[in-house]
């Protein structure tokens, strides 16, 4: 079976750091299992950590009275799941929901944001991977909000 | 392949097509089964990726790819979405009621290439259609090729086309389906975000992978762009473009793109022979 080391340093997330920085990641993580249905964050909340997605799926949802639970996202297996952990005010802007049967790696954001402090290389890491990911679902946003599959068409104007 | 009409019917007349089935598959598109009122139906074949000219008599005429299995000759099947003043023509026919066809025209997919290969489909909205023939030639064939992905991108779960047929590829066709909806519902349990999510969910060999897209330009270029990004090469992408198209014979130039007629030279084409003309604004 392999240890929390090994699927860090796999994790599309992580692939690549080097040992020392996955050595600092690893002292602040943790194996999480989600059944469907279950929350891993709300709206709101301190948000203390962010959650490196093994399998299963999650989804990103927004709660609005009259219409329900409203999903804007959902992720899976590769992906990694919240980043108000790394800038202020550290609070979750959306809800967290177990899909279905998830498996993850949570990771403590102040245990990993005092380390960033102390080792701004570290810090430079994760922010660049996070701003990846920041950026890959703002682009993915913004497409949603184009309903690109409305009913224009070029062939029938 | 170039499929054109063949030789000894004129291109440009519409053949009478009696309406033989109509299914309604969402609130705005539908789906027809044309079949020719000529005795000779052996002409009605096709290959995936090929559209036909549907007349609406009265109305006019609209470029309409063709979603049926290739295997089934003498039946073309339609799958359309009612949004211009011909499609809610066609909307508006019922079984028997007759419509023009002229074709099939065009240049389909690459199927022969795709042999001894993984292959990567990517469909938005409507743009499932004519991957759904290109599904149905693969399917005959399926040992030829190796791992075959389908990510279908729609606007809501109400907009999702042929889901039980999505379902069998997926259970009985050995095909890695993946569907994806910008907006969910509360009872919607499947994925939620925009399709070039769902090719990170896909195990193929980069290299080894030839890709076939078919959807809004921009959905295009993004999904273009991701498989690129995962070393698929970019020449082993390829694109069904839709643009006004009229002749159907790359005569009258509507549909010209760049050197390229897309009803004659398409609307299937590499991705690196049209990416320079894909980001020129009203080209």
């Amino acid at each position: 079976m392999k240890g929390l080391e090994d699927i860090l340093a796999e994790h599309p997330f992580s692939r690549g750091l080097d040992r020392a920085h996955l050595s600092l990641l690893l002292g602040c993580a943790t194996n999480v299992r989600f059944e469907a249905g279950a929350s891993l964050f709300k709206a709101g909340e301190s948000a203390d950590r962010f959650y490196i997605v093994r399998a299963g799926q999650v989804a990103i949802e927004i709660h609005e009275p009259g219409r329900g639970r409203i999903t804007v996202e959902t992720v899976g297996e590769g992906d990694v799941v919240g980043w108000s952990w790394l800038v202020p005010p550290h609070r979750w802007l959306f809800d967290g929901r177990a899909v279905t049967l998830c498996r993850a790696i949570a990771l403590d954001g102040a245990c990993l944001r005092a380390k960033c402090d102390e080792n701004h290389d570290l810090g430079y890491e994760l922010l660049r991977r996070v701003a990846t990911t920041v950026g890959e679902r703002l682009a993915g946003a913004r497409l949603q909000l184009l309903d690109i599959y409305g009913r224009s068409s070029r062939a029938d104007p | 392949m170039i499929g054109q009409a063949p030789e000894r019917l004129d291109p440009m007349v519409p053949r009478p097509h009696r309406i033989h089935d109509v299914r309604q598959e969402t609130s705005d598109t539908f789906t027809l089964e044309l079949k020719s009122l000529d005795a000779d139906v052996a002409h009605d074949s096709f290959a995936p990726g090929q559209f036909n000219m549907l007349y609406a008599f009265g109305v006019g005429e609209a470029a309409i790819s063709i979603a049926g299995d290739p295997g089934r000759r003498g039946v073309f099947v339609h799958t359309i979405r009612a949004v211009g003043a011909v499609t809610r023509a066609l909307a508006r026919m019922e079984g028997g009621e007759t419509v023009g066809v002229r074709g099939p025209f065009g240049r389909g997919w690459p199927v022969d290439e795709a042999a001894g290969r993984d292959v990567v489909l990517v469909a938005g909205g409507i743009g499932i259609a004519p991957l759904r023939s290109l599904v149905y030639g693969l399917l005959a064939h399926r040992e030829r090729y190796g791992r075959i992905s389908i990510a279908y991108g729609a606007r809501t779960p109400g907009d999702v086309l042929f889901a039980t047929e999505l379902d069998e590829w997926r259970n009985r066709g050995g095909i890695e389906v993946a569907v994806s909806v910008d907006r969910a519902t509360e009872s919607w349990h499947g994925h939620v975000g925009v399709v070039t999510t769902l090719l990170r969910r896909f195990s193929f060999d980069p290299p080894e992978t030839i890709a076939m897209i078919c959807g809004p330009e921009i959905m295009t270029r993004y999904v273009a762009g991701e498989l690129i990004a995962r070393d698929v090469v970019p020449g082993a992408i390829h694109v069904a473009l839709e643009r006004n198209m009229k002749c159907g014979v790359g005569l009258c130039g509507h549909c010209q793109l760049g050197p390229a007629f897309v009803c004659r030279e398409g609307p299937v084409f590499p991705f690196d022979s049209v990416e320079r003309w894909l980001g020129i604004e009203e080209l």
